[in-house]
């Protein structure tokens, strides 16, 4: 950062407003982040109370809920994810604009939670599209989705614009699709993106 | 059998079996304290035995509540037979390598295998009449290729779904359903996951709490792998 922390709330208190384009640039990007209106289990009943008059998103800018995937800055998956789904939540991620963002909400989106070890429910949507935050719950409250929501905020503020770790949509080689799993005759094939997903190392 | 102004199954039997000529219903007994003992029906008079449940004045069965389905394995049964056989013996004081025929009786264990078969349950209640349930059962020949049963869904509307998961899940084959595909999993899947010797896909690459079962597949997943457990 260009600007001391100390000298510009010191300039501040003489009125004088000093800011760099990218602090002005991501402020304007947290501060408006239209979330894809999408639910797919229990998990989206919170999400609907978080966005009610009691606990009130629209307080972050992230009320207007977009019905089309055109217009979405971030996609809340907000439930189980069944292998009969997950290709379509997939196809809805790629159809999103950038700069765009995932919150995987609840045990069944960020692993399949109590039904991980069926059939038919994907262990988590972080193994097909890339998941920006995580909130463990089942369901969360609507406290945990406005604290996932306030760590993407901080998330994007932290965000450089040229160099590494810039947004995807500054980024001429990020890629830009994610590829749709298909319907097998056992399983989803892949059964994880390679790109977006490794198992991790389990430390003991 | 439970429920105001209903009859026994003996006597639903017989009613069936009085109104329907040739069809053979069987009485299957459940001995638990709910007694809600079911009749199974021969698939080649099901539709005129269901439209009979359906129309007759007195039970008036107007309502399937419930379709869902049962996988019997091929079960192996163990027998003790009584068996005669000739048994040549040494005859006593004679000469030495002269030998006679004997006749001796003895105790086989003979093991066969009873096939396994696929079976449906309807539930039915009366609206009219308030009474139920009636439990209705049919069966398939085998398990594998002998899997049709005749679709009740022309009888009683509400059985469409629910034989289209049976179908779907058990792998149950209805004929004269209306729209027979599948309902839960995706059309291009080929198992029928509520069978007993279903195996699912090996995804157990990543179980960071595994404990039992899981930890035993995690275990062969990762030997699969070459990877140290």
């Amino acid at each position: 950062m260009a600007v001391d922390e100390n000298l510009k709330i010191e300039l501040g208190k003489q009125g004088v407003f000093v800011t760099t384009i990218q602090e002005l640039y991501n402020w304007g990007r947290r501060s408006s982040v239209w979330p894809m209106q999408f639910g797919l289990a229990c998990c989206a009943i919170e999400m609907i109370a978080t966005t009610m008059a009691r606990y009130d998103l629209a307080r972050f800018g992230a009320e207007v809920f977009r019905p089309s995937p055109r217009q979405a800055d971030m996609m809340i998956i907000s439930g189980t994810v069944t292998k009969k789904m997950a290709p379509q939540v997939v196809r809805l991620y790629n159809q999103m604009a950038e700069p765009r963002y995932v919150i995987a909400m609840g045990a069944c989106a960020i692993s399949g939670g109590p039904f991980k070890q069926g059939y038919n429910v994907l262990k988590g949507i972080d193994r097909y599209i890339p998941v920006d935050v995580h909130i463990p719950g089942c369901p969360p409250r609507p406290e945990a989705l406005l604290q996932a929501f306030i760590t993407l905020q901080k998330k994007i503020d932290a965000q450089p614009l040229t160099g590494e770790g810039r947004p995807r949509h500054l980024d001429a080689n990020a890629p830009g699709e994610f590829p749709v799993p298909e319907q097998g005759e056992h399983d989803l094939e892949p059964a994880a993106n390679k790109n977006v997903w490794t198992v991790p190392t389990i430390i003991q | 059998m439970t429920g105001v102004g209903l009859k026994t199954v003996e006597e639903i039997k017989a009613a069936i079996e009085g109104a329907v000529p040739g069809a053979s219903v069987k009485v299957m007994p459940n001995a638990s304290p709910s007694g809600q003992h079911s009749l199974l029906l021969d698939t080649e008079h099901a539709i005129q035995v269901a439209e009979f449940l359906r129309d007759d004045k007195d039970l008036a069965l107007d309502f399937l509540s419930n379709v869902t389905g049962v996988d019997w394995l091929d079960k192996e049964i163990a027998e003790k037979v009584k068996v005669t056989r000739q048994v040549s013996k040494p005859v006593e004081g004679g000469e030495p390598g002269q030998v006679q025929m004997v006749e001796e009786t003895v105790e086989e264990t003979r093991k066969h295998v009873q096939p396994g078969f696929l079976e449906v349950v309807y539930h039915l209640f009366s609206m009219a009449k308030k009474h139920g349930p009636v439990v209705l059962r049919m069966r398939t020949e085998n398990r594998t290729d002998r899997v049709e049963l005749p679709s009740l869904t022309p009888v009683w509307r509400s059985a469409e779904f629910q034989e289209r998961e049976v179908f779907d899940l058990f792998g149950v084959v209805f004929q004269g359903h209306p729209d027979l595909r599948r309902i839960l999993m995706w059309d291009a899947f080929k198992d029928h996951p509520m069978r007993r010797d279903y195996v699912d896909p090996d995804d157990f690459e990543y179980e960071p709490t595994a404990h039992d079962e899981v930890l035993k597949r995690a275990q062969q997943h990762n030997e699969k792998q070459g990877l140290a457990t």
